[in-house]
């Protein structure tokens, strides 16, 4: 499990493999067979429609072909299979003409239907046709996806149709028609409907009489209601759904409630009782904070308050984890978990590495250790990046310890007493000379399909087909060279089929109460969706926990079974007391905190384990899943070099809360997302060190300055009064997306606070005022004191994202550490008189050579170097500056200019010091050209110098 | 490849001239369109929401709504029919291309959407002298407007580039009749970047 890590960079492929695998073969084939018999009832099917599985357009085609009786061949196209024409995006309809031409446009190809059997377009049907395409599609396009890929009702996604609907419903009434164009069905009818009917079709959405009944009609006539048969079968309509998430999210419509949410809270008026209560949570001061909560350690739940139980997927021991790893998982995990403290609800955030498995065995052979030293040597690798970027787990542990031994396998037993335990035999290479069965990376062979010779037994890497390792020509032994041979072997398989029915129940409470990321509610409905089947549980492997089962002694627990339990068994290093976490849903709320592709043994494989074990254990309430970050315009790769990795990115120089800043606010929050050094530049210039750091600066700065270091004496204005109501709703929003872990999004509201203190310092100018008479100075005062309380909100507001700075902040003025707590209103921290300390500048500016260096020493972009390994990436040691063509031919024109002169001087006859002046720095421009060059000889490799 | 990357740009005249020699709102469009067809202008046009859809408001009934909806009607007015397509076929790539005026080319936000649609345009124009094959349609006349202003704009390099589209728009600008007050893009004939890619 746990490597959202390795994969996040292998990324989407991947995943959409692992949602379509298990469509049930025959029965796709069977619905599909149906319309292509029906067509070749045709003398002559000369043409061919081919029409992508899960496009939202191939309704309205297959409706219109039947419709206007059309001859044609349907042919499905294969996901992945290219289009007829570049012109023909992947996803749409196309029709290939008798004579060869390809029509791409889903209402020209119904046209044309409609066209061959006389049917003339109308200025109605085009009007109909043109609205159709620019108006219904894009807002039909937003109602699905906001159905299918965000989860919400079908009222609420039929809303991103408001207006289409009505302009349907005004039409059929205003012309007095059964249909869009006229009394008879015509090509506007099916198109329009074709579009509506995948959005329609959930009964709960409310639709106007005469569009009702237009609707009706059309989806009961033989054409529509085959077509929709033929296209939108339940098991279609998942690839339906696939395909919409890889089109770009719609943009929201103008007019439209879609899109919008409350989440802009800055533009919002104030009312009068916002600022009145504003007002008055200010002046009840610190007191009406409440007490921080220290638990005492070990953290173990306590009666009546919330128990907050966090993890984050374990990441693989032997890969350093890079940038996108650390925010799928741990970072983002680390920013809850800080803010659910802040919060005062009693936490517990639990991580490790994941250290048995195959990989660990083929590194250890690799590395010439044992695997226990490779993981060893590899857990301190984590836990040092990870105490680098500050992540405050309560225990970060590992998996290959005595009570993971003890947890798994009383998991197991009790799984077996409960008969969901199925036993079954698998055909294996077993190599005699090593004496155990081969995992498939410790066999290579011929490969059955292009004859290569060193294929490995997983995949083939010249043909890049995947290899049943049992299926390779000669197999060979990894370990000793032997021929291993192929021997059944028994395994075991968890019945998750029968445990689906405890499962269903489960998801549906938790769905209802909890709080999952839309990609996870996805990904899971996918997965059942597409039928639970036994998963084996079992490895010939050496490196794992033992199977206590007779027959079976020999074999380990696979990974994906044994992972999560680790978070059980972490748990149970850090306490012995750890079934009060684990075995307590009653008053535990567990986050799972993993990127995308972990959600599957997250939310259906291990609830299925703990469900059956059925003892009382505590299962996921909030499942928060990322989607992916990219790297530049790439990917993150270790083999290429590509990225920033955890181990590195202490060596750019940039702080670690800069770092966390950054990695936060392009958190890949319901999109991917990508970082970019020149965004990283950007942000940190313009968000932290001109935005929050000078506002805090500013605030701190004026308190010393003017007012001797002590908070002034405060007369409040209405002005004042509504700048706290600023603030107030800023910080309820904050609480309102953090409360629904949209970290991202809360950020906003922080930089938010920090604009509006801003722009009060910069409209009340205190620095002028206090030059002038004692109102002035009064008002210099209130000001000053105002702008400061609001710093001091900040230093705790601040604190999930960057701890250090916000220690800093806090440190510098002083708060008292009874104020580092979060409650829903801003009050007044530091009272008039409350003395700061020495205020100084929390961010440094980041220029672009310095930001160009590092992107070029971590490739990616275009300044990317070829091929350019990871691991010869000395840390900025100056004589290995990169070779710069640039410089080489200033200094070649400048090394002929000198040239030039001297000769010049020698033939003039001028005086010898004179010459030997010019000649000396000839002499130095030929050493710097030579010492340029010579970067290039190095890095180009063995080429001769001239 | 970025704009103003070439040496000098004799397609595009100075910037003020070429502002006021362009298209303005949807209507003027309309406008062109009649005049090319030898109508006798006297529509009146409107604009509706935010995407500014011209409507055209008729004597009788409710009007008409879109830009291929009314530049088809005008046509039809000018009893120029074979321009919307001979056959069955011809019909329905007219169609096509004017659809894909108005959701493809109308709706591009960035140079990446206009440079996806170029290149699109310029597979399409490989092998035909018009839009629709061997005849000159509306297609080529509401492409041909609707490309004006991204035309203007590109370097002598990008328009090398596009080759097909070039060669394409040059004809439908000297085509009687259509180009009337538009500024005239330049395309050279010689060849200044041979391996352009």
């Amino acid at each position: 499990m746990a490597t959202p890590a390795a994969r996040a960079a292998k990324s989407s492929s991947r995943e959409s493999s692992a949602s379509r695998a298990p469509v049930g073969g025959s029965s796709r084939e069977n619905s599909r067979a149906a319309p292509a018999a029906r067509f070749r009832f045709h003398h002559r099917a000369a043409m061919r429609l081919r029409v992508a599985t899960g496009s939202p357009a191939a309704l309205k085609v297959v409706a219109a072909a039947r419709s206007a009786a059309a001859p044609v061949q349907l042919c499905w196209a294969e996901p992945g299979e290219p289009p007829p024409s570049p012109l023909c995006p992947p996803w749409a309809p196309a029709l290939q003409l008798e004579s060869g031409a390809v029509l791409f446009s889903p209402n020209a190809i119904c046209q044309y239907f409609f066209l061959r059997r006389g049917q003339q377009p109308t200025d109605l049907t085009a009007q109909w046709l043109e609205w159709e395409a620019t108006e219904l599609q894009p807002a039909a396009l937003a109602a699905l996806y906001a159905r299918l890929v965000h989860g919400r009702t079908g009222a609420e996604a039929a809303a991103a149709l408001g207006g289409a609907l009505g302009h349907i419903e005004r039409s059929l009434a205003g012309r007095g028609t059964a249909y869009l164009a006229g009394d008879a069905e015509s090509v506007a009818d099916v198109v329009v409907w074709g579009t509506l009917f995948p959005v329609l079709r959930d009964e709960a959405v409310p639709v106007a009489e005469l569009l009702q009944s237009w609707f009706r009609s059309m989806t009961r006539s033989e054409a529509c209601r085959s077509a929709a048969d033929t296209v939108l079968l339940p098991q279609r309509l998942q690839e339906f759904t696939a395909c919409l998430q890889k089109l770009p999210p719609p943009r929201p419509l103008p007019g439209t409630a879609a899109g919008c949410e409350e989440d802009d809270v800055s533009e919002r008026a104030l009312t009068e009782e916002d600022v009145a209560a504003a007002v008055d949570a200010w002046n009840r001061g610190a007191a009406a904070l409440p007490k921080p909560w220290r638990p005492p350690k070990p953290v173990l739940p306590v009666e009546g308050m919330r128990n907050v139980l966090i993890t984050s997927a374990l990441p693989y021991v032997n890969n350093v984890p890079h940038l996108g790893n650390i925010i799928g998982c741990v970072l983002s995990a680390d920013a809850f978990a800080r803010y659910s403290r802040l919060r005062n609800w009693n936490t517990l955030y639990v991580c490790g590495t994941d250290e048995y498995g195959t990989a660990t065995e083929t590194k250890a052979v690799e590395e010439g250790l044992t695997p226990r030293q490779i993981c060893d040597k590899y857990h301190a690798v984590h836990a040092d990046i990870y105490r680098w970027f500050d992540i405050s787990f309560d225990c970060f542990g590992r998996t290959t310890t005595p009570q993971q031994t003890a947890i798994s396998q009383d998991i197991f037993q009790r799984l077996q007493a409960r008969g969901f335990v199925l036993q079954d035999t698998v055909q294996q290479l077993h190599c005699a000379g090593c004496q155990r069965f081969l995992a498939d990376r410790f066999v290579e062979g011929i490969c059955p399909f292009c004859a290569y010779q060193e294929a490995r037994g997983d995949q083939c890497d010249k043909c890049g087909k995947l290899i049943n390792a049992v299926e390779l020509k000669t197999p060979r032994c990894k370990l000793c060279g032997g021929s291993p041979a192929v021997q059944p072997t028994r395994h075991l398989f968890l019945d998750l089929p029968k445990l689906e029915e405890r499962l269903q129940p489960w998801l549906e409470n938790c769905w209802a109460t909890g709080n999952w990321t839309a990609n996870a509610r996805y990904i899971t409905r996918s997965w059942i969706r597409d039928g639970l089947r036994p998963r084996c549980i079992t490895r010939d492997l050496q490196w794992g926990t033992p199977v206590p089962l007779d027959g079976f002694r020999d074999k380990v627990f696979y990974v994906w079974f044994d992972a999560p339990i680790g978070y059980l068994s972490i748990t149970a290093n850090y306490t012995e007391h750890w079934e009060r976490w684990w075995k307590n849903p009653q008053q535990v709320e567990l986050y799972n905190f993993m990127a995308k592709d972990n959600v599957p043994f997250h939310s259906v494989v291990f609830p299925c384990s703990l469900l059956g074990a059925d003892d009382n254990y505590t299962l996921v309430n909030h499942l928060i899943a990322t989607e992916y970050l990219n790297y530049e315009d790439g990917k993150f790769s270790k083999s290429r070099g590509v990225g920033v990795f955890g181990d590195m990115a202490k060596d750019t120089g940039i702080a670690a809360d800069v770092w966390r800043f950054y990695l936060l606010y392009v958190r890949p929050e319901g999109q991917d997302s990508a970082f970019s050094w020149g965004d990283l530049m950007l942000k940190n210039n313009s968000e932290l060190l001109n935005n929050l750091g000078n506002f805090i600066n500013r605030a701190g700065m004026f308190v010393c300055k003017f007012f001797g270091g002590a908070v002034p004496p405060m007369a409040l204005t209405p002005d004042d009064h509504r700048l706290l109501a600023r603030v107030t709703a800023e910080l309820r929003q904050y609480h309102r997306l953090l409360e629904r872990v949209r970290i991202r999004d809360a950020l906003r509201c922080v930089l938010n606070i920090s604009r509006h203190g801003n722009q009060y310092i910069q409209v009340n100018e205190p620095w002028k005022r206090i030059k002038g008479g004692e109102e002035d100075r009064q008002r210099a005062g209130t000001v000053t004191g105002v702008a400061v309380n609001v710093a001091a909100l900040l230093a705790v507001l601040v604190q999930p994202y960057m701890p250090a700075v916000g220690a800093a902040i806090q440190a510098q003025l002083c708060l008292p550490p009874e104020c580092a707590v979060l409650s829903h209103i801003f009050t007044c921290t530091l009272p008039p008189g409350h003395r700061v300390g020495t205020v100084s500048p929390l961010f440094q500016k980041l220029e672009s050579e310095r930001i160009d260096a590092l992107r070029k020493r971590f490739g990616g972009g275009q300044a990317k170097p070829p091929n350019l390994p990871a691991q010869s990436d000395p840390p900025s040691a100056p004589g290995a500056a990169p070779p710069d063509p640039g410089r080489i031919r200033e200094l070649t024109a400048r090394v002929a200019e000198q040239g030039d002169r001297v000769r010049q001087l020698k033939a003039s006859g001028a005086d010898g010091a004179r010459v030997d002046g010019e000649v000396g720095k000839l002499l130095a421009l030929k050493r710097e050209l030579t010492l340029a060059q010579n970067a290039t000889l190095a890095s180009a490799g063995s080429e001769g110098k001239k | 490849m970025a704009a103003g990357a070439g040496p000098f740009r004799p397609g595009a005249s100075p910037g003020k001239m070429a502002a006021a020699a362009r298209l303005g709102p949807v209507g003027d469009e309309l406008a062109l369109l009649e005049k090319a067809l030898g109508l006798q202008s006297g529509n009146k046009y409107g604009a509706q929401g935010e995407r500014q859809v011209p409507v055209l408001q008729t004597n009788n009934g409710p009007g008409l709504t879109g830009l291929i909806t009314i530049a088809s009607y005008l046509v039809k007015q000018a009893k120029k029919e074979q321009l919307l397509g001979s056959s069955a076929e011809e019909k329905a790539v007219v169609h096509q291309w004017l659809e894909y005026r108005v959701t493809q080319v109308d709706r591009q936000s960035s140079r990446e959407d206009t440079r996806t649609v170029l290149k699109h345009l310029n597979a399409h124009l490989e092998d035909k002298v018009y839009f629709a094959g061997n005849s000159f349609t509306l297609a080529d006349i509401l492409m041909y407007y609707g490309l004006h202003h991204v035309m203007v704009d590109l370097t002598v390099q990008e328009k090398e580039i596009y080759l097909n589209v070039s060669r394409w728009f040059n004809h439908i600008q000297h085509y009687p009749g259509v180009r009337q007050h538009l500024t005239n893009v330049v395309f050279i004939k010689n060849r200044l970047y041979t391996n352009a890619h």
